[in-house]
């Protein structure tokens, strides 16, 4: 149960970097009027990010396209996600999903 | 409900619709599964890296993101030193400009510290969260993003400690497709950000030209910097497109 001088560091050094992206946009951007092409914008950001995560997760590995078993269990919690519109479902799907995929193949 | 949405004069809203604290925590349930087996996964993986469960604590306590403690572990195992570890997670967390920036008109009202506060706990699965409240309300209250944050937070801190004391006996967490989780909850956040925004066509060809920058830019740039890019690119044709209608 120790701590050791230069993983606290580490931790605390990664923890200020992890921190300012967090905050310093609603703390700047809440004193300033953002534009009508700005709020614009913004609200495509959510669904880009998203996107782009998903998008990372499920056809990259090692910086290089591939379709794995990761793409196919995507299917059932896409559908889940509309025929439910709940996370939780979402999930349980998917991780079933993925679960029954690497005990068949 | 259904009287509440007839109700299209927001000046009626105020104090009837005041998301509560409590409300916030309710609304965070959907995600602890997925904080739960990623968190227990992080714990895991922090573990079998070498570090004690007091340093796993204050990881995530004071980091309190999955990526970047991955990435700590992954680069403590291969005795990478604390600036290299620094500089690669502050690189990672650099998307989180862009969720911090597009909550920001929901708490423009509040002081700067107040929005320290919201910002703070802010993570990929609470922005989603907070993003389709937003879609639905219209406007986000502070009390409820706190009941959110908080209880992902502690679900989260939770998760690790669990991973990191039952992780020893866990050999392949692969098999119970726990790494799926955090895919599959991303899938559901966008899914259902689509149904409630109502403007499928544009966010449609977001997503997809999101998804294909990512995977192009892959062969040329680190993962982060991916991410950062195509969202802005995809964020920006959305806006170019949303412009013509």
């Amino acid at each position: 149960m120790e701590i050791r001088w230069e993983v606290f560091l580490m931790i605390v050094g990664a923890s200020i970097v992890t921190l300012i992206p967090r905050v310093l946009p609603l703390v700047l951007l809440s004193r300033i009027q953002i534009p009508e092409w700005g709020m614009r914008w913004l609200n495509f950001v959510p669904v880009a990010v998203m996107a782009a995560l998903i998008g990372q997760e499920l056809l990259v590995q090692d910086g290089k396209l591939s379709f794995g078993a990761e793409v196919i269990a995507a299917l059932p919690a896409v559908a889940a996600a509309v025929l439910t519109r709940s996370l939780l479902a979402t999930v349980i799907v998917g991780m079933l999903a993925m679960m029954a995929l690497r005990f068949f193949l | 409900m259904a009287l509440q949405e007839n109700l299209t004069a927001p000046n009626y809203e105020p104090h009837i619709q005041e998301e509560r604290f409590l409300q916030g925590v309710k609304s965070c349930i959907p995600t602890l599964l997925g904080y739960l087996s990623i968190g227990f996964a992080a714990g895991v993986v922090e573990k079998t890296a070498g570090l004690s469960i007091a340093e796993i604590l204050l990881m995530s306590v004071l980091i309190y993101a999955g990526s970047a403690q991955f990435i700590a572990a992954g680069m403590l195992a291969a005795s990478g030193s604390p600036a290299a570890i620094v500089l690669t997670i502050f690189f990672v967390n650099l998307r989180h400009l862009l969720l911090s920036a597009a909550l920001s008109p929901y708490f423009r009202h509040l002081s700067p510290l107040k929005n320290l506060l919201v910002g703070a706990l802010l993570t990929d699965e609470t922005f989603g969260v907070a993003i389709h409240q937003a879609a639905m309300k219209h406007r986000l209250s502070e009390k409820w993003m706190h009941g959110l944050n908080l209880t992902a937070y502690l679900n989260w801190i939770i998760a690790n400690i669990a991973g990191a004391f039952l992780g020893q006996w866990i050999a392949d967490p692969e098999r119970l497709g726990l790494d799926f989780a955090l895919p599959a909850m991303f899938i559901g956040l966008l899914v259902l950000q689509l149904i409630s925004r109502r403007k499928l066509k544009a966010d449609l060809l977001v997503a997809f030209c999101s998804i294909c920058l990512v995977v192009a830019l892959s062969y040329l740039t680190s993962s982060s910097i991916t991410i950062i890019l195509a969202t802005i690119a995809a964020a920006t044709l959305g806006m170019a497109v949303s412009k013509w209608k």
